[in-house]
This record gives structure tokens, sequence and C-alpha cells, in this order.
């Protein structure tokens, strides 16, 4: 089971490739959009790399409500729990 | 030689003060040059997986991946043919001695008004390849892995709004198709766009990034292609007998135009002059030009009128010269026509170095013909072994020709599928008084 700290930083890598944000930034309280400046097609580009990356669903009534990094990342924390059940 | 070219309103004369291309020949233009003059052929095999299942092994691919030459979160958003159109425009930009980031943080210079700063950019046929790339991923993995990037990278106005975005143009980004002829008629925009006041600089050029198996099979189905595909650095050979097609291109080329007053104003470094322009269509057929070369003949004649020049005082030629067999036999005798019997000009193909670029040839061979008279040299057409016979023009065939002193003018010829013929003049003197 992946920590909390691996799915963050295997995340980070994802936000890194798509919106160029330096890995290191991305931390757990920081807002995609008001901290990170991640438009809002890059983040549709975000969840569905996260998506294929972790073998998660995040669907677009839920991904919505994923404003900061650490919500995404308790999100697919979530998801790979009750995958797992 | 005159210098009352036709001004427009506002009795601007337009300048030409930056020059960048990333080309088959190299990724800036100092080494695109030098492969122009020393007549190196940028074309060679296609080397991927999927050319053998065609008929056309080879293409003049540009010397350096543009998005090798950027951040890959910016490049994963653009298409390559914007890749290329940055490139070029940075290059431009920084050549005419403009900075690339203000004061306060935004792009641009901060002696360039946003509001009086154009960009006319095209591309003949757009983000193909972005295009292409979508319809696969929707094929095989469905809707929710398309990338909401496709359409803003797809579509053919982005290269010239990306441009105006990187440098904060605010005063009209146009991007006009016309095939082929697609980058001469954005210069030719551009200039009656500062002619009439509209703006006082403006970033002009073109770019094509179609080097993909779906045009290429396109184009070789029109029998438009050489197959050559075992001489590649002999396959583009304007004029010669045994030409049998074009070879696609890509790459990007761009200019900074300004009006003289604004070019002065900030002590810029200028080029020359971009002096006039003629644009005709055929209107006789979708792809194939009028046999009798009538519209090519009155773009010239229009060309030379708008720059108040007379054939007489062209010294040379950049000609469209695709190495097509019908092509090139027409431009030919269009040239001849309006340049008349007595003219000294020296005509050029340097399509046989750098393949068709498509939308980015027409700004990258009025880059080549405005350096031609700026060295006073004008660059081969290599490969041409064995003109056509009844050739009248004076071509610099497999070596390069030195151009006299003194101030010079050169022409520049765009033909694009569906009739667009676009001529462009360019000098290198500008009036001073």
């Amino acid at each position: 089971m992946a920590t909390t700290e691996e799915i963050r930083a295997d995340l980070a890598v994802i936000v890194n490739e798509v919106a160029g944000v330096a890995a290191d930034d991305a931390q757990l309280d920081k807002s995609f959009v008001d901290d990170l400046n991640v438009d809002s097609l890059s983040m549709v580009e975000i969840i569905y790399a996260a998506e294929d990356k972790f073998g998660v669903s995040i669907p677009d009534e839920d991904s919505k409500n994923l404003r900061t990094v650490g919500d995404a990342v308790s999100y697919i924390e979530k998801a790979l729990v009750s995958a797992n059940a | 030689m005159s210098t009352r070219a036709n001004t427009g309103p506002a009795g601007a004369q337009i300048v030409i003060t930056g020059l960048g291309a990333s080309t088959p020949l190299g990724g800036d233009l100092p080494s695109t040059w030098e492969g122009l003059r020393s007549g190196r052929s940028g074309i060679s095999r296609i080397e991927q997986d999927w050319d053998d299942e065609l008929s056309v092994h080879i293409a003049a691919q540009a010397k350096v991946d543009p998005a090798s030459t950027m951040e890959r979160s910016e490049a994963r958003h653009l298409d390559r043919s914007s890749q290329f159109a940055l490139v070029a425009a940075t290059e431009a930009w920084a050549d005419a001695g403009l900075a690339p980031e203000r004061s306060d943080g935004t792009a641009g210079d901060d002696r360039i008004d946003p509001d009086r700063l154009l960009v006319s950019l095209a591309s003949g046929i757009g983000g193909l390849q972005s295009l292409v790339g979508s319809w696969d991923v929707l094929q095989s993995k469905g809707q929710r892995r398309v990338s909401p990037f496709t359409i803003p990278m797809l579509m053919t106005n982005a290269p010239a709004a990306n441009v105006g975005l990187r440098f904060g143009a605010k005063a009209g980004v146009h991007a006009p198709v016309s095939a082929c002829a697609s980058s001469s008629e954005a210069i030719a925009i551009a200039l009656d766009q500062l002619r009439w006041g509209r703006a006082d600089i403006a970033i002009v050029g073109g770019t094509e990034a179609v080097i993909h198996p779906l045009p290429i099979a396109a184009f070789a189905q029109m029998q438009a292609l050489s197959r050559r595909n075992d001489e590649p650095e002999r396959a583009s050979r304007p004029w010669d007998q045994d030409r049998d097609g074009f070879v696609l291109g890509e790459g990007g080329a761009c200019l900074i135009l300004e009006t003289l007053e604004h070019a002065q104003a900030r002590g810029a470094r200028i080029y020359g002059t971009l002096a006039g322009a003629g644009i005709t269509a055929d209107s006789h057929d979708l792809v194939q030009p009028d046999p009798s070369g009538a519209g090519q003949r009155k773009a010239m004649v229009k060309a030379l009128a708008d720059a108040d020049l007379s054939a007489a005082d062209i010294a040379h030629v950049n000609a469209h010269a695709t190495s097509t067999p019908q092509g090139d036999a027409t431009e030919a005798q269009s040239i001849a026509a309006v340049l008349g019997e007595g003219s000294s000009a020296v005509a050029t193909g340097t399509k046989s170095m750098t393949g068709h670029l498509l939308g980015a040839a027409g700004a990258l061979e009025t880059i080549a013909a405005l350096l031609a008279l700026h060295e006073r040299v004008v660059p081969p057409t290599i490969n041409l072994e064995r003109p056509d016979e009844g050739l009248t023009i004076d071509i610099a065939a497999l070596a390069t020709r030195d151009l006299p002193t003194g101030d010079l003018a050169a022409l520049n010829n765009s033909f694009g599928f569906g009739g667009h013929n676009v001529a462009i003049v360019v000098t290198n003197a500008h009036r001073t008084g």
C-alpha cells in the first residue's frame, strides 16, 4: 500500500509534467489553482493522468472538489483502500 | 532605385529589423543561412517506423526539435507548428534588439506598446499532428483520455495566438490561410496594417509541422511528392529535367516589421525595407495553377507597383520553385514575362535545400531574399544539373552568385493550392529623409 508521501510524490511528478510546477512545490496544503497556478485545462489532464497512474477512477463530480494537493492525495488514498477492500 | 513605395494613409515606410528561423538546415537563422549559402541539403530519409508503408520515405525534417528548446510542460500543450513559431519569433524578437520580458515580469519589451504590436503569422495546414493524435487517443482509450488542449493545439490560428501571447501583442493577431502562400500573405497583411497606422510593429511569419504519414500519403496520392527515395539530397531539384515533385519540409520563420519612424526612434538595426506586396487569385482550378501564369504575373506586377519599382530594379528573385514538373516551368515563364529580356536578375530556388515548408515557405524565402541582398550573394539552386530547355531566366544553378553593390531589390514568389499567388518585394535600402 502506497504511503501518503509516495502518492504525493507521484502526483507531484504529474503536476510537474503537465503544468511545469516544481515537484517540491506541490505540497499537501497547496491549492492547485491559487498556489500552483494550474489552469482548468491542465487540471483535467492531471486528473486523468492520476487515474492512469494510480489505477483509480476520479469522476468529474468529485474532481471538481479537489482544491488542494492534499485533497487529491486523500481522495486517491481512499479510492485505493476501497479498491483493495 | 526609387524609394517612393506606397506608404498608405499613415505615410509609413515599413522596414525589417529582426529575423528568426528553425528549419531543416538549422535550429536558428545563422545556421540556416550558412546552409543556404553553402548549398547544403536539409533533406534526408525519414527513419520512422511508419514510412515503410508509404511510397515516399524522404522529407526535410527540422534540424533541431523545437520541443527540445522549451520546458516539457510548455511543449506538451503546443502543437509542433506552434513550437516552431515560438522558436522563430523569439529569435526574431531578440534579433531586433527587443527584450523577452517587461520590468513587471510579463512578456515583451518595455519600449513596445502592446496596443501597437501586431502578429500576422500563418500555417498552411495547422495542428494536424495534434488532431490526428487525439483521434487515435479517442479511438483507443475513449473520451476521458482526450486532452482538453486538443482544440487550442490543433486550431490553425494557434501559432499566431501563441506568439501574440508570448510577446503581449494587442493590436490584433492574424492567421491568414492560403496553403503554400500563407506566410507571404501574412507578411502582405501586416504590411498594409502598418501602412494604415493600425500598429507600429509586427511579428510576421509562418510555420508548418506536418511530417506525418497522413499528409505524406495524401500528397503522394496527388502525385505531388518526389519519390527519389534513394537519393534524398538530390530529390528537390527545381527546373531540372529530372525533377519529379516536391519534398515535404517543416519549420518556422519570422520577421519583425516596423514603421521606419518606430525603428529609428528606438535605434533599431535595419536590414532593409518591405517595399511592396501583390496578391492575386487564379480562380482557375482548386489545385492546378493557371497554366497561362496570368495570376502569377499580375501578383508580381502588383507588388512592383506597390513598391513603386520597375522590373529593371529587381536584382534577385527567390522563386516559389517547388520542384514539380509543371509548376516550375510555368513560374519561370511568368518571371521572364514580368522582368523582360533585359533583366539582370538572378533567380534561385532555395527549396532545393530546404524542401517545401508549405505555410512557412513564404516567410523563410522572404528572409532568404532579404539576406541575399544584404549579404550580396544569391544562394544556389542545388541539383539543377540539366536545366529545362528554353529557360529564359538566369538561375544560380549549383553555385552562389554575387550581387552588385548599391541599393538592390528582390522579389519573392509564393503560390498555394486554391490558386493563391503572393509576390513580396524587399530591398536592402531605406529612405533616410
